[in-house]
């Protein structure tokens, strides 16, 4: 039995708070006060197993905990609910621990049949959850999806504090799965009484619980007194105002009226901020896991050819686009962004280069070019970009006609197939979890090809498929060796060029002057835009 | 009377059948899978079925309608796809916003509209009414985002007078009312000074100033209750416009109105809350006709209920 024991022993006996194993509380951090942040939409649901937008993914973070969570303003796992977890030899059997003495909101103490509930709840096809398909390596996943089974079988209580998990096949990735809110603890009878409005009434065991909620307006986080972590949170509630336009947050911002602007500083406004050293001094930037990339369809002509895609790979002026976005991303060479594990340094992909792209369509039999399309998302600055790409290719000879369209219409034309080329703006791919099986599967892998999935350039490899399996079978997430194979599986999909990655998106988070902590807690890889349980106010 | 409403009730219904019919049939032919949406970018094509089946999204289309249109009339609007909740609490909650921004929206565009074309028929041929009708065109055209924006701008960050944006009190109405109701008074300026213009030659007034009666009382007491009648009917009319407009004037003030719901579902393929924003719009825009049908015969006796 291997043994991997997240919380020392010593930290037990002495009973020290949890968070003091993993991360160091800001010395100068005071308790108190209420912050306001704003965001253009409405929260759609405040339900963990529903919930899937960068707006609520944050907030059901501050309401909810799961198994397993991260080190604030990191991508390092740490354990929430379960004190500590065993896997057994082959990987495929977790025992967690349950934290003893932690309750709901509503101040019915939480206990392992709580967390079965919460996993066989998103699951269940009637729950219609968009993240069920990430517990696909539980034993019984199958059979509660075909509807022939109720609960997950590989999910068993053995006592009030203790929870085994059996899984089909190894998961490397299966800790960061327990971590995603679709894996939040739920109480039963909180569920069943709202049924499907749970959403719009959440009760969970984290740091803040809802307070008032007014549709279209405003809703509030009020502290939770007894939350099971000591010490935080530090603010007493916060406030959330929707329907404001990033502008017009941004103006309130600069009075004094709002702490955060959810939506981050309006693209016409940024370099204005930016070159005000009072209000620069209080943006902080951070990367993010995000890659924005132009698919090329393999299944089309003339994209069946290496050469041709290789050759689009050269044509592209990333530095431009960069440039078109205020410099705020970097130019990417692969799939994976800097900051994933696995993330390959010095790898050089294609440079920018259109003689050799020129070659490259010659070798192809196409040195008189081609018309194709690219699709695109119609809002700001998609559009822009690609008309650089228009540019950029016509250098070479390929007139690009742009199909500029609702984001729902793009992913439509993608999943199905129809799409040349797409630019993936608005639509990219962002991690859900911080491991670079992540940038693969659905979106690089034979899985993803089919009718409807999000694999827009249909490309499958199954060399790289196989290899990627493999990868994912390695019991530690961390395993320099499996992150090196992942790097490999990246680079030998560039070696086949289905994308054109460009650049990977740059964060940046205004903050008023009173708000205090870390600046990781401002660009925390997994909370966006702030993590509300470790800020706080400093007056 | 009783014979006249009745047939208009009946037309009012088959609009509405007919609004909900091409909504639907337009929303059905979308490029895009609400399902996708729902089902999320991780979902194995077997969840994808599910959820399919669990919306009849997988019946045919006449199928999905009439089921649409059995709840419809027992007042069930169906639940959103992505939020969950029932679109009837979501509009619900946000109709009383939009109501209220729309009556602070014509009540401006009708004091600046009515006032400036009276002014103008009065002056006319003047200067004055040159410069101004110069201005209703350019209020008329000037778009709805670019006016909000420098309103809010103006008078709620620089002077500080207004709140930046929200919703709650006065205060906070002030400055989208007159958002919204800048278009509309450009179009009442002209309209009024026209018809200000024609009931001045009228016979009548003629007579009136014969008599000798002061300016005043001729200009309010029989010109300007003649002149007003063509413009009540345009009010009806007036709701469908600001259906639109509301939309970008909700999205700039944060005003928590139905525009900014139907904005977002329409961005998520959200099909219930599109149709039910659409028939609660279609509802308002012909009860608003079918009132200003009804009220101008009982202004005007000329006008007949037929």
């Amino acid at each position: 039995m291997k043994k991997l024991l997240l919380s020392s022993a010593l930290m037990g006996v002495m009973a020290l708070p949890a968070m003091a194993q993993d991360y160091a509380p800001d010395p100068d951090a005071t308790p108190g006060g209420t912050i306001t942040v704003t965001y253009k939409d409405d929260v759609a649901t405040l339900d963990p197993a529903i919930g899937y937008d960068w707006q609520n993914w944050s907030m059901i973070k501050s309401l909810f905990d799961g198994l397993m969570d991260y080190v604030p303003g990191t991508t390092e796992l740490r354990p929430g609910l379960a004190e500590s977890y065993e896997v057994s030899e082959d990987g495929t059997v977790f025992t967690f621990t349950l934290r003893s003495g932690v309750t709901f909101h509503n101040g019915r103490e939480m206990t392992a049949e709580d967390v079965k509930y919460s996993l066989d709840r998103v699951t269940d096809p009637a729950t219609q959850s968009p993240g069920a398909g990430f517990f696909a390596s539980i034993a019984g996943f199958d059979a509660v999806t075909a509807g022939e089974a109720e609960g997950l079988s590989g999910v068993e209580v053995v006592d009030p504090l203790t929870l085994r998990i059996t899984l089909s096949r190894p998961d490397a990735t299966f800790l960061h799965v327990m971590a995603l809110n679709f894996a939040s603890v739920v109480p039963r009878e909180a569920v069943e009484e709202f049924g499907a409005d749970f959403g719009k009434n959440p009760v969970g065991t984290g740091a803040f619980s809802l307070g008032e909620w007014t549709i279209g307006q405003r809703l509030t986080f009020q502290r939770n007194e007894d939350y099971w972590r000591d010490g935080v949170p530090y603010l007493d509630g916060v406030t959330f105002e929707v329907g404001q336009e990033p502008i017009v947050a941004l103006l309130r911002l600069q009075q004094g009226e709002v702490d955060v602007p959810g939506d981050g500083i309006p693209p016409a406004k940024f370099q204005e901020v930016m070159a005000d050293p009072d209000q620069a001094a209080r943006v902080v930037e951070g990367g993010q896991l995000h890659t924005g990339y132009i698919t090329l369809n393999v299944a089309q002509a003339p994209f069946d050819q290496l050469p041709v895609r290789e050759a689009v790979n050269m044509a592209i002026n990333k530095e431009r686009i960069v440039q078109i976005i205020n410099g705020r991303a970097v130019p990417a060479n692969q799939p994976l962004p800097p900051s994933m594990p696995g993330y390959t340094e010095g790898f050089e992909g294609f440079a920018y280069d259109p003689e050799a792209a020129k070659a490259k369509l010659a070798e192809a039999g196409m040195e008189d070019g081609f018309t194709t399309q690219l699709y695109v998302m119609n809002t700001d600055p998609n559009p822009r970009i690609a008309q650089a790409i228009q540019q950029d290719l016509k250098g070479i000879g390929v007139d690009v006609e742009i199909r500029s369209l609702a984001q729902a219409n793009v992913i439509e034309a993608g999943g199905a197939g129809e799409a040349p080329m797409i630019w993936s703006g608005g639509m990219a791919w962002i991690a859900d979890f911080p491991d670079p099986s992540n940038f693969y599967g659905p979106i690089l892998g034979c899985a993803g090809t089919g009718d409807g999935g999000w694999n827009w350039s249909k490309f499958c490899n199954e060399e790289i498929d196989a290899m990627a399996t493999e990868a994912d079978s390695m019991m530690d997430p961390s395993d320099p060796a499996r992150l090196e194979m992942w790097s490999q599986v990246y680079q030998n999909v560039m070696a086949e060029a289905p994308w054109v990655p460009v650049f990977n998106e740059q964060r940046y988070t205004m903050k008023s002057a009173r708000m205090g902590g870390d600046d990781a807690l401002y660009v925390d890889p997994v909370s966006i835009p702030v993590n509300y349980d470790y800020v706080y106010v400093t007056e | 009377m009783a014979g006249y409403l009745l047939r208009r009730i009946v037309q009012a219904v088959l609009i509405l059948l007919g609004v909900s019919f091409i909504t639907f049939v337009l929303l059905y032919v979308l490029p895009a899978d609400p399902v996708r949406q729902i089902a999320g970018r991780s979902a194995t094509q077997q969840t994808v079925e599910n959820i399919r089946a669990q919306l009849g999204l997988d019946q045919p289309m006449l199928v999905q309608y009439g089921r649409y249109l059995a709840g419809l009339v027992q007042g069930d609007m169906g639940r959103s796809y992505l939020q969950k909740t029932e679109v009837s609490s979501l509009i619900s909650a946000r109709l009383p916003a939009s109501l209220l921004l729309m009556a602070g929206g014509i009540l401006c565009e009708l004091a600046i509209g009515l006032t400036l074309g009276v002014i103008a028929a009065i002056w006319r041929g003047r200067p004055l009414d040159q410069g101004l009708m110069v201005t209703s065109f350019v209020a008329v055209s000037a778009p709805q985002f670019v006016v909000g924006l420098l309103l809010l701008y103006v008078f709620a960050v620089q002077l500080g007078w207004f709140p930046i944006g929200g919703y709650g009190t006065a205060a906070h109405l002030v400055l989208p009312a007159v958002t919204l109701g800048i278009m509309g008074s450009g179009w009442y300026s002209r309209m009024m000074r026209s018809s200000m213009i024609e009931v001045l030659r009228q016979d009548y007034i003629r007579t009136a100033r014969a008599k000798g009666l002061t300016r005043g009382r001729i200009l309010f007491r029989h010109a300007l209750p003649n002149a007003i009648l063509p413009i009540i009917a345009m009010i009806g009319i007036d709701i469908g416009i600001f259906m639109g407009g509301m939309v970008v004037v909700e999205s700039v003030f944060g005003w928590p109105g139905i525009g900014q719901l139907a904005w977002q579902a329409i961005q998520r393929v959200d099909i219930p809350i599109i149709m039910g924003v659409t028939m609660v719009s279609a509802t308002a825009i012909v009860l608003g006709n079918l009132l200003a049908d009804i009220v101008t015969p009982l202004i005007d006796p000329r006008i007949k209920m037929r």
